[in-house]
């Protein structure tokens, strides 16, 4: 008994002692990067309020940047290409990575290897898969020169280098490389899914697909919208994938917000202009997460008043 | 007619028997209990029944046909689960109609079947929620509802009520029973809890290892247990079974506790003529805790005047109904029930009445009942 009150007695200072790595393992990288995106993140509001160019300058020019971001055709094309980027990659990837989550939920022999395997893309750098999928589309050096190899020359695949269908050469890369993560989110949504519940639709006389359709996806909900949220997030600020694979090209016809930033600010000297279509592209991925939040925070207040 | 039969039928994973050829016999609008420790194969036995999980060998029969190779839909069965198993992105209702509408019922009767169900269990306002909206106690009946409104030839229950609260399970306990006393319905019921079975069965049958030990209505089992595990297992507080010593004299066979001990309890037995071949050898003897009272008790029906013995006493549970009392029979340890107004010192002794009537005899070497 005597020791439990001489502990508790103790002044804070062991106490403080004790608990010093956990502060400086969580507070000092927490503070720092905090510090980083709030502060960078507010100089780069304040530079595309100002005519910068080479250097950052102060003065006020107002909307000026953003109308000449919005009304330049770089700029169009980008977000014409993010929406259709956005919206193909992010349904694909999960039709993908739903059909392979049910498929290796069958129980099947080489499941483990089989996880691994189509989980393992999200490993590589995302200039890794660009530059991979550049060369495997490379009508030169290619699948398509491989089919000619074989025989069938009248073969044609030149997505890479067609102005109207480069854009999917992206789409393509990007679902190689994230269709595991949607996999592995929904497998594990599949795996706890309780068995007693299939087993119920079983004696009720449902079949695999109503009992996939009408009981089991359902469940599948909030593991879906999570998917969507980091698809999208990922599909709004994808930069390395498409310079890897096609820096925007052929011409500017698979432009994304992100190479027009690193285009205006890197490139052609316009500081301020830059900072203006970065903080679009910020609008843009707060126009996804802030709904995201919202509907978070209604299913805990439900949860918790369940 | 026999609603379920069951023939020889084992269960084998990889090299563990599970079930070790169970043969029951099941009629039309009994409320069989399958009871047994966890691990005893109930569950296992339940899902082969299902059509959830197959036999190894042997044959089961749902009224009179062989369903081995049927799968669970067509076996005419509804089951009830533990975890209630309901479908959770559908509202009560459509939990309750998705089986018919699988079956492809028409819409009309599908309303009809619904509405009795609901009406039976009490369930009609809670028709358009989600099962998350659920108390433990009102998915409970949406499982039965959904299981009802098939009206199977075989209900299977498995462990039902043990995710529910003590006193909510009693409640369950009752209506359920009220429920097969209302319609009639074969009813098979798994569950670990010797409570349950006793309350609700009008068959129990008794799983350890595998194995049935016993297939017999609750007073039989409860009586005549069929061995020394059933006899441990059923009754609460279980049996005090004991070593004793069958010898005989002019009046008959006589019971000797802690033979040759100076506190040594002597009891004589009536009627038990099967344990004749046993005299001079040693027995388990078995003696519920209702047959250990106070001194003074007079037990019903009893003719002659009760044994007396003075026994010390170790320890007293008081539980409000009665007094649980931890005694000594010639050395042996056992449990008595006495009055709860009676509370003997521990350390001390006290005299009780021992009703010998309902001694079990049990043959050391084979555990069965000898009578």
């Amino acid at each position: 008994m005597s020791n439990v009150v001489s502990t508790a007695a103790r002044p804070a200072t062991s106490e403080m002692v004790r608990r010093l790595p956990e502060y400086l393992m969580i507070w000092v990288p927490l503070l720092l990067s905090a510090a980083h995106l709030i502060s960078f993140s507010i100089w780069t509001i304040w530079i595309s309020f100002t005519p910068s160019t080479l250097i950052p300058v102060s003065g006020w020019v107002g909307l000026r940047n953003y109308n000449a971001v919005l009304a330049s055709r770089n700029w169009q094309i980008a977000f014409d290409n993010l929406l259709l980027f956005g919206i193909a990659f992010v349904l694909l990837s999960l039709i993908t990575g739903l059909a392979l989550a049910i498929l290796l939920d069958q129980r099947i022999r080489g499941e483990n290897v089989l996880r691994t395997i189509f989980l393992y893309p999200l490993a590589v750098s995302f200039v890794v898969t660009g530059t991979v999928w550049s060369w495997l589309l490379n009508p030169g050096i290619g699948i398509e020169k491989l089919i000619h190899d074989l025989g069938w020359s009248s073969f044609h695949f030149d997505w890479l280098v067609n102005r109207d269908m480069a854009i999917w050469t992206i789409v393509i890369a990007a679902i190689w490389q994230s269709s595991g993560f949607a996999m592995a989110l929904f497998l594990a949504g599949l795996r706890s899914v309780d068995t007693d519940i299939i087993r119920a639709a079983q004696i009720d006389g449902a079949g695999p697909i109503r009992t996939y359709v009408r009981v089991i996806l359902p469940t599948l909900w909030p593991i879906t919208i999570t998917v969507v949220v980091v698809q999208l997030q990922f599909a709004i600020s994808a930069f390395d994938l498409v310079r890897a694979l096609t820096n925007g090209g052929p011409g500017i016809a698979t432009q994304l917000p992100a190479l027009v930033v690193y285009d205006l600010m890197f490139q052609r000297s316009q500081l301020g202009r830059g900072a203006a279509a970065a903080v679009l592209m910020l609008l843009i991925l707060l126009a996804v997460l802030l709904p995201y939040a919202a509907w978070r925070y209604v299913q805990r207040r439900q949860a918790t008043h369940a | 007619m026999a609603a379920l039969s069951i023939r020889a039928l084992s269960k084998r994973y990889a090299n563990l028997e599970v079930l070790k050829g169970i043969d029951l016999d099941i009629e039309s609008g009994e409320f069989t209990v399958l009871v047994g420790p966890s691990g005893c194969g109930k569950s296992t036995l339940l899902n082969i029944v299902a059509g959830l999980d197959r036999a190894s060998d042997g044959k089961i029969e749902i009224g009179g046909r062989v369903v081995n190779d049927v799968p669970p839909k067509d076996r005419d069965i509804a089951m009830v689960f533990q975890s209630y198993a309901l479908y959770p992105s559908m509202t009560v209702r459509q939990n309750i109609t998705f089986g018919m509408e699988c079956r492809h019922v028409a819409k009309a009767e599908q309303e009809k079947a619904l509405a009795n169900v609901a009406k039976l269990l009490q369930i009609e306002p809670l028709l358009g929620r989600k099962p998350s909206q659920l108390s433990g106690g009102q998915r409970q009946r949406v499982a039965m509802g959904r299981a009802l409104v098939r009206d199977p030839l075989l209900f299977l229950f498995d462990e039902p009520l043990s995710n529910l609260d003590a006193k909510l399970r009693v409640e369950m306990r009752m209506e359920i029973k009220r429920l097969h006393q209302r319609i009639g319905a074969t009813i098979i019921y798994v569950t670990h809890d010797q409570i349950e079975a006793m309350t609700m069965a009008t068959r129990i049958a008794v799983m350890h290892r595998g194995v049935v030990q016993q297939f017999a209505d609750p007073d039989t089992v409860y009586r005549y247990p069929a061995n020394l595990f059933v006899a441990r297992f059923m009754g609460s507080p279980p049996m005090n079974t004991m070593p004793a010593r069958l010898e005989a004299d002019a009046g008959g066979p006589v019971a000797v506790i802690g033979a040759g001990r100076p506190d040594e309890v002597r009891l004589r037995l009536q009627d038990y003529d099967a344990a004749a071949s046993y005299v001079g050898r040693e027995v388990v003897l078995g003696i519920r805790p209702e047959c250990i009272a106070e001194g003074d008790r007079v037990f019903s029906g009893a003719t002659g005047a009760p044994v007396i013995v003075t026994a010390p006493v170790e320890l007293v549970e008081p539980t409000g109904a009665e007094t649980i009392v931890l005694l000594r029979l010639g050395g042996e340890p056992a449990q008595a029930r006495i009055s709860p107004e009676i509370r003997p010192t521990p350390g001390g002794t006290a005299s009780f009445a021992l009703d010998t009537r309902r001694i079990c005899l049990f043959d050391p070497e084979t555990e069965r009942l000898i009578a």
